[in-house]
Formats: structure tokens, C-alpha cells, sequence
């Protein structure tokens, strides 16, 4: 893409409309001979109502525009390359991809003044050293250029050149036509104030639906990501296989099981640990503590959730591995004596790290719900003359139930979905297996390990992880709803 | 529960014949004993977490302040002319050809010269002696020479890092048992040092090179520093702000104050509370498959990190800044309205301000949260990479490959040199820093400008 067309468009709209602005403003004003007065609306609302016109449209045809463009470039070069210049384990969007890495070198041969406009454009494969004079310019090209996929990157350069400019000229002459309608209608009867309010509401709806698009921006590029995977790997073995074995040179076992179990493992832990304590808490915090324990101790307790995931991550890494080891591993060296444990990284680890960064998750929200249970009902227990747990485990708890078990859930998801931990803490092991002490891994674990380095997004082992992302996604969700809704449900109980 | 209350009683009648105020029944212990248990559990409960954190903020400070010193050895180094200008001609590009390992002899003879001059004994040669050295030192004499070409065939005196094994010993992280296996350094070099150290050559010293500097290679962990993924981490956090502001608060605006109650308005609220629930990771997904695999933006860009933390925290700007709006009461927009403002002027010039101190809040809580973030970074590719430079100007802040803070972090722990891990906990004093300023900031603009109506 080229930024400095699209930087300079940006510029010449944003001039133009301060200039629309002054223009507009200026003509109303004078309309009304001067006098404020008769105006139907405050100048300056003419003045805004020019720059809104010359503005949005072309900055919002830009927006559409630029996203549009690389798939059309695309498929208008895609027919260039016939399918055998697609080698066999290949495919034609690795075709591309070297198109457009070939397209990039020679803009910056051109911008590095290596080579002359016209010289990049009537490059032959056969007659100079392509990979050679590119990589002078600093990018490397894994192998030789063939004549087909230069005469494309040349295509695409020439359409990417000829798009761009036709956009530039789409979008100053949008500019410009809002500018001279905006400034023709700005006389002293225009209903400019109404005109500026209706647009300003629109824009505020557009950046509340940008909450839906970006739902639906997670959903769609995972989703035909995921469905590429199904095409390179069937669908039964991902669900249903029972191991996980990628192999880059393919036939590779692609299941989710034992990922999800390593993932339920840790997050069970986790949960293990964070419900007592957070409960606990959160029951002593607003039964017994006193105003000032309580003013000092909650946000304390906040300031787990504060921190960073990296930090546990590193935590889980360096200081509760080693000392899970020290207790149960190294044989006779350790406290225990026993050899249960040989590495750092297990499930016990990250279980235990994650469990410390939920726990203000379920304190500070199980707070908030026991909190919410009205004092009557305590009141009605200790008349009864039941003693203070008494009243909690028997009238508060079971009426703060609900809340508590969508907080619990709440904290679940956030398990579930934890990665940095897990990528340090957890290991890389992909089993079935019930001991703690073991490395395992997640889905979390394998998106990151899948996605990061050299990928190619043709191959299923890559591809595997918008599958494991959407079912991460599906989960969550699926969690995050029920929890909400509980928790909905409960507050609206008692209000 | 009125059920138990039953049983209680009636179990409880035949003891009260022979019951008594000032002596407890057994009954009586029992429950009081069953409240002081619950009591203690909820008092573990809190102390537990206390103490995790605690033991975290412990563990932090105590293995990151090392970061923060760093060994240098001050060397007298002979630059001398037959060696780095071989024709004598003092032509710069004839000069540039004599690589680094030209200039480690120099070092070397340079180390070997003071420990002569010391009076140190010792047999070592004096290539085993440079290797106290890091492996950085040559370039840095090089870039010296090669910056002002006229101190060649002078003496001139240096600060040079020691090697990260070397400073290891000075900080109690390596020690002549744990060398054993070692290669790179044996137990006659930290001999050496220790002679050294009571020469004042060697020494320890507050590191400014870890704030300021770049991320080094696996071979010289002494020289890392994380002043340029800081850099990234700005930029990624200028475009969050510019971004995830403006939209935030115009979503909250329409949602709060104009959007009618139908099940569009519906499903755009479930969908923003779902949204602040999402894992981070999945919005790395995203920004992988649209940011750079749909629109090409260049890989490992700040702006595409700030692109991508922008989609996670505009539901956190939203939801606090809905609050804020929702907190000023009703009657600022009659009373505006009952002059004659429009809607939209009775939002724009009365409830938007008085709400501004809490949407400030909440903004710069969603920032503290995206500047700690690591996992969507780490699949938009900015870690692995060692940005050396940085950014000189605002174009290449945004589009050239960089790292942020926690990704950088991320990386010094992956490493195998424990050398690294010490950076590690160093970055996350600094990052800690950062988020503790930003959080206090918070507070103090709640407590100070929050109007209580």
C-alpha cells in the first residue's frame, strides 16, 4: 500500500476543509448583512456544516476504498498466473504473496533510486538477476523470480499505481463537490444547526456499531480461515482425533482434545485455588471487616488484577516453578524426597499462578453480589437468633448463589482464555494425562506457538490456529453469556 | 433454613432445664467454635492473597534492581596507527575496512597493560584476559574511532561493559561452583576480576544504558536494554489515544443519551460486554488476519499493535465512560434543554464536561491495561525482533518494526543466558512504573474533580 498517496489525500481533504469552514461561515454571515441575528443558526454551525461535507464523504469513500482495493488488485492479477506456475504442494495465495514481496522490492529499488521507473517496469526474468538486483535493495527473495510472478508483480504495480491515483482523484473531487454544495446552500435561512446535528448523530451511530463490526471482524476472519482449514484437514480428526502432533512437512495430527484438556486442567486448578480464596475474601471483606481493614485491604487485593499477565507469566516461570521443583522433585535434594516433578513448566504451575491473578476476579465481583443481598434478610436471621456464619452459610450464601456462580464463570472464561502464563508456565506437551506435575499444554499455547515465526497461510498447521481461536472464542462467549445473564438476573432480583 | 432453625430448637429443649447463662452448654461452644473457624477462614483467605502479592512485588524488586547496575571496567586502550590505518593515509573508507576483530587485540593488549601496570600476577594470555571484556567492546571502540578519525596513534580511556558472566559474579549470580561446565569463562578470569575490583578497574554502576538502549543479541545480555521497545510502546499507546478516545466516548454518547430502547440498541450493548470479555489473544487473531494478512499493513508495527489494543480497549472506554455519563443527573439536561439548547448542545456543552473527569479515569485505566498487554502482540509479530535504533520520526515510529515493553519482556525471559532473566524482571520495574504512575494519576483525577451530586 502506498502511504504517501494516501498521507497527501488526507492532508489536501483536511485543508480543504478549513477552508470550507472560513468559506462557509464567512458567506453566512454575510448573507445576514452581518447581523448575527438574523441567522437560523449560530455561524460557526455553518462553518462546521461545510467541513462535515467536505470531510466525511471523502475521508469515508477513502476508508472504503483502501479496504477494498487490495482484493481487487488481487483478483485482477490472480488470472495472470496460470495454474502451473503454481507448484505442487503450493498454492495460489503463496503465489501472491511472492507477487506482492516482488511488487514491494521493486517500489523500493525505485524509492532507493537502485533502478529507474521505466527499468522496473520492463524488467524480463530472463535477462537480469531479478533475486540479485532486489536484494541489493535489502529484500531477500526465497527463490528465483519466475517470469510469470514478475510479469504479475509488474501487473500489480501498474493497477496498485493506477488505483491509487484514481483514488486520489475520487476522493479530492468528493471533497471538493461537498465543499461547493455545502458552501451554495450556506446562506442565512439554511437549517445548518439541524443539518451539522443529524450528521453528528450518525457519526455517533457509526462508532457505536463499530462495537458489532469488530464482533463481526473476529467472527468472519476466523471463521473462513477455519473453513480453509477444514478443506486442508478434515474436520473429524480435529474434533474427535486424540492427538496433537503438527508436522511441518504435513500429515500432520491436528485434534483439539488434548489441548482442551490441558486447558480445563489448568484452568480447574486455577479455579481451585482463586474460589476459596476469593470467596473467603469477599465474605470477610463485607460481613466481619471493618471499615478501615476493608478500605485498605480490597484494593490491595485489587492490584493482583492490575497486573500484567506477563508478570505472572514470568512469575509462574522463574519463582513458582523452581520452588514447585525444589519441594516435589530433585529426588533425595528435595524437601519431599520424591521425583515427581522434572521441569518448571507444569500444569500445577500455571494453575497455581492463574489461580492468584483470579482471585480478586471473584473477590471483588462476589463483594459486590454479597453486598447486594438486602439486610433484611440478615436481620430476619440473627432475630432467629442464628450466630453470624450461620446467617452467611445458610441465608446470605444460598440468596447470593446465582451471582456467585456466574462470578465463578466469569472467572472461567478468564482461564480459559489466559495465554501468557500458560505460554511461560505450562509447557509444550500436548497429552492426556491427570498428573499435575507433568507439562501440558493449551489452545491458547498452540495459537501463539502456531502463528508466531514463519508462517504460511497455506498450510493446515498454521491455519489450525484460527480454528483453535474460534472454538477459544465460541467458548468464552458461551461462558460470558451465561454469566452475564445470571448475574443480570440476580441483580434485578432484588432491585 | 426455617427448618434448621426447627431442629435446632427442639434439640436444644431438653438441655435448657439444666441450661445456664454463665456456664456454655456444649452446644452453645460448638457454634461459637463453628464462628471463630469461619471468621479465621475468611482472615487466611485475605492474608493469603496479601501475602502472594506480597511475595510477588518482593520477587520483582529483589531480582529486577540488578538490572538497573551494570559492571564496567575503565581501560586505557592504544589506538595505534599501524594497526587501523595500515596505509597511513587516513582514508575513512580504507579506515572502515579494519573489522571488529581488528580491534579486539587491542582491547586484549589493552587489559594485559593494566594488569602489568597493577602488578597483578597472574599467567593467563592476554586474549583470556580481554574475554572479561563483553563481546559489544570492540564495536564500541570501533564506532569511536570511526566517528573522529584523528585519535588514531593516541591512547584514549574508556568505560567498557564488562561481560555478562563477569558481572554476574559481582552480583552474587554466578559463582566459581555454578562456572564449572562454562566456556566462557574460567575460575583464573574471575581471579582476575577480583584483583581488579580492589584496583577500582572494575566496577559496578547504575546502568542508564538499560533505559535508554535497544534489545542486544543472545550473546551479550550485559548490553540489552529496553529503552527502544519503550519507544514502541509510546507510539502504540498515541494511537490507542487517538483512537479508542474519540470513538469510545461517541459510542457511549449515542448509547447513554440517544439510542432508542429496541433490540438494535440491545444486541449493541450485549455485544460491548461481551467484547471486554473476549480474550486478548483472539484480538490478535483479528489484527493478524485483517490488519496484516487482508491490508498489508507492514508487520510488527506499532501502528498495528495500537490498531489492534485499540478493538480491546474501547470496551473498557466505553463501559467506564457510560457510567460517567449516566452519573450527571437529569437535571443539568432539563435545565439545559429549558433554555432552548438542542439535545445535541445540552450533551456537547453541559453533560460532556462534567463527565470528563470520569471518562479521563477511565481512559487511562483501558490505557495502563493495553500497555501491559503481550499476548495479541506476540501474533502481530513484535517480538523476535531487535529493533537497534530507534525511530526517528513520527512516519517510521508508526510503521517500522518495533517491540513494546512486555513483548520485549516476553523475549528476555524465553532466552536461555539467565543473564536475560535478571533484564526480564528489570523491564517489569520499569513497565510496573509506568502502570503504577498511570493508576495514581487515575485516583487523583477521581478524587480531585469527581463532582458528588
Amino acid at each position: 500500500m502506498n502511504f504517501g498517496v494516501t498521507g497527501l489525500v488526507v492532508l489536501a481533504v483536511l485543508a480543504l476543509t478549513g477552508v470550507a469552514f472560513v468559506l462557509a461561515r464567512s458567506r453566512a454571515l454575510a448573507s445576514a448583512g452581518g447581523d448575527v441575528r438574523k441567522l437560523h443558526s449560530l455561524p460557526s454551525y455553518y462553518g462546521y456544516n461545510a467541513a462535515m461535507f467536505t470531510a466525511v464523504p471523502a475521508l469515508g469513500v477513502m476508508v472504503i476504498w483502501l479496504l477494498a482495493q487490495p482484493v481487487v488488485t488481487q483478483n485482477a492479477v490472480i488470472q495472470m498466473i496460470p495454474a502451473a506456475t503454481v507448484a505442487e504442494g503450493s498454492s495460489i495465495n503463496l503465489v501472491m504473496s511472492d507477487v506482492r514481496r516482488v511488487a514491494d522490492g521493486l517500489d523500493q529499488a525505485v524509492a532507493k533510486g537502485a533502478m529507474t521507473q521505466e527499468q522496473a517496469a520492463n524488467l524480463r526474468a530472463g535477462q537480469s538477476d531479478v533475486r540479485g538486483r532486489l536484494a541489493e535493495v535489502g529484500v531477500a527473495l526465497g527463490s528465483d523470480v519466475q517470469p510469470e510472478v514478475l510479469a504479475a508483480a509488474q501487473q500489480y504495480r501498474v493497477l496498485t499505481t493506477r488505483w491509487n491515483s484514481l483514488m486520489a482523484g475520487v476522493v479530492l473531487a468528493l471533497a471538493l463537490g461537498g465543499l461547493a454544495l455545502s458552501i451554495s446552500v450556506a446562506t442565512k435561512d439554511f437549517r445548518a444547526r439541524n443539518t451539522v446535528e443529524k450528521g453528528v448523530l450518525g457519526l455517533l451511530v457509526v462508532a457505536a456499531s463499530l462495537a458489532i463490526l469488530t464482533t463481526v471482524g473476529i467472527v468472519l476472519s476466523m471463521l473462513f480461515e477455519t473453513l480453509n482449514f477444514f478443506r486442508l484437514h478434515p474436520w473429524t480428526d480435529f474434533f474427535f482425533g486424540t492427538s496433537w502432533a503438527p508436522n511441518f512437512r504435513g500429515n500432520s495430527e491436528l485434534s483439539i482434545l488434548p489441548l482442551l484438556w490441558g486447558t480445563l486442567y489448568i484452568s480447574f486448578i486455577a479455579l481451585a485455588v482463586a474460589v476459596p480464596i476469593g470467596l473467603f475474601s469477599a465474605i470477610y471483606l463485607s460481613e466481619y471487616a471493618g471499615p478501615k481493614v476493608r478500605a485498605l485491604a480490597k484494593p490491595l487485593l485489587e492490584i493482583l488484577a492490575g497486573i500484567p499477565t506477563i508478570v505472572y507469566g514470568l512469575f509462574a516461570l522463574l519463582t513458582v516453578g523452581p520452588a514447585l521443583v525444589r519441594v516435589f522433585g530433585r529426588g533425595d535434594q528435595g524437601l519431599l524426597g520424591v521425583e515427581w516433578m522434572s521441569g518448571a513448566t507444569a500444569v500445577l504451575t500455571a494453575g497455581l499462578v492463574m489461580g492468584i491473578m483470579l482471585i480478586p476476579f471473584v473477590s471483588s465481583l462476589s463483594d459486590d453480589i454479597i453486598n447486594a443481598v438486602p439486610q433484611s434478610l440478615r436481620d430476619g436471621s440473627f432475630g432467629l437468633g442464628a450466630t453470624h456464619s450461620e446467617t452467611i452459610r445458610q441465608v446470605v450464601l444460598p440468596a447470593a448463589l446465582p451471582g456467585i456462580v456466574g462470578a465463578i464463570l466469569l472467572a472461567a472464561s478468564r482461564a480459559i482464555g489466559e495465554t501468557m502464563i500458560v505460554v511461560l508456565g505450562a509447557g509444550a506437551i500436548a497429552k492426556f494425562s491427570l498428573n499435575p506435575f507433568e507439562a501440558m499444554t493449551t489452545i491458547t499455547t498452540r495459537i501463539v506457538s502456531q502463528l508466531t515465526g514463519d508462517t504460511d497461510f497455506a498450510s493446515a498447521e498454521t491455519l489450525v490456529a484460527f480454528a483453535l481461536g474460534l472454538t477459544l472464542f465460541v467458548l468464552t462467549l458461551g461462558l460470558n453469556v451465561i454469566a452475564l445473564y445470571i448475574v443480570r438476573k440476580y441483580r434485578e432480583q432484588y432491585e | 433454613m426455617t427448618d434448621a432453625t426447627q431442629t435446632n430448637a427442639s434439640d436444644a429443649a431438653p438441655k435448657m432445664t439444666k441450661g445456664s447463662l454463665l456456664v456454655q452448654d456444649v452446644r452453645t461452644r460448638r457454634r461459637n467454635a463453628a464462628e471463630a473457624r469461619f471468621k479465621a477462614y475468611g482472615m487466611i483467605a485475605i492474608s493469603i492473597g496479601l501475602l502472594m502479592l506480597v511475595i510477588l512485588v518482593y520477587n520483582i524488586v529483589s531480582r529486577g534492581t540488578g538490572a538497573f547496575q551494570q559492571t564496567f571496567v575503565t581501560l586505557s586502550v592504544e589506538l595505534p596507527a599501524d594497526k587501523l590505518d595500515k596505509k597511513g593515509n587516513g582514508d575513512i573508507e580504507e579506515i572502515k575496512k579494519v573489522s571488529t576483530f581488528g580491534y579486539s587485540p587491542l582491547l586484549s593488549a589493552a587489559m594485559a597493560q593494566t594488569v602489568r601496570d597493577l602488578g597483578i600476577k597472574t599467567d593467563m594470555k592476554p586474549k583470556d584476559m580481554g574475554e572479561i571484556l563483553s563481546k559489544g567492546a570492540a564495536s564500541q571502540l570501533r564506532d569511536y574511532v570511526l566517528a573522529d578519525i584523528s585519535v588514531i596513534g593516541r591512547t584514549a580511556t574508556f568505560e567498557l561493559l564488562a561481560s555478562s558472566r563477569v558481572d554476574g559474579y559481582l552480583k552474587d549470580r554466578v559463582t566459581r561452583d555454578s562456572i564449572a561446565n562454562d566456556k566462557n569463562i574460567s575460575v583464573e578470569q574471575l581471579d582476575l576480576v577480583d584483583a581488579l575490583v580492589a584496583a577500582g578497574v572494575v566496577e559496578k554502576r547504575f546502568n542508564i544504558g538499560f533505559i535508554t538502549g535497544s534489545d542486544a543479541s543472545d550473546q551479550r545480555p550485559e548490553a540489552a536494554g529496553i529503552g527502544v521497545s519503550m519507544i514502541g510502546s509510546l507510539f502504540m499507546m498515541i494511537v490507542v489515544l487517538v483512537l479508542a478516545l474519540p470513538i469510545g466516548v461517541a459510542a457511549s454518547i449515542y448509547l447513554e443519551e440517544f439510542a432508542p430502547k429496541n433490540w438494535i440498541t440491545d444486541i449493541i450493548e450485549v455485544n460491548i460486554s461481551n467484547l471486554a470479555a473476549v480474550p486478548s489473544i483472539v484480538f490478535g487473531i483479528l489484527g493478524l488476519a485483517v490488519f496484516i494478512n487482508y491490508m498489508h499493513l507492514p508487520n510488527s508495527a506499532p501502528l498495528v499493535g495500537g490498531l489492534v489494543l485499540t478493538l480491546m480497549t474501547l470496551p473498557t472506554i466505553i463501559i467506564s465512560t457510560r457510567a460517567s455519563l449516566k452519573a450527571v443527573p437529569p437535571s443539568i439536561r432539563d435545565a439545559a434543554l429549558g433554555v432552548g439548547a438542542s439535545k445535541m448542545q445540552s450533551v456537547f456543552h453541559h453533560v460532556l464536561p462534567l463527565a470528563a473527569p470520569g471518562i479521563l479515569t477511565g481512559t487511562i485505566i483501558g490505557l495502563a491495561q493495553a500497555l501491559g498487554e503481550t499476548a495479541p502482540l506476540l501474533l502481530i509479530g513484535m517480538v523476535g525482533f531487535i529493533a537497534s535504533n530507534a525511530p526517528d520520526s513520527i512516519a517510521s515510529g508508526l510503521l517500522s518494526p518495533n517491540s513494546a515493553m512486555p513483548a520485549q519482556i516476553y523475549e528476555w525471559a524465553k532466552r536461555s543466558d539467565p543473564a536475560f532473566y535478571e533484564r526480564a524482571w528489570g523491564g517489569i520495574i520499569i513497565l510496573l512504573v509506568f502502570l503504577v504512575t498511570m493508576n495514581t494519576i487515575a485516583v487523583i483525577l477521581r478524587r480531585r474533580f469527581e463532582r458528588r451530586w
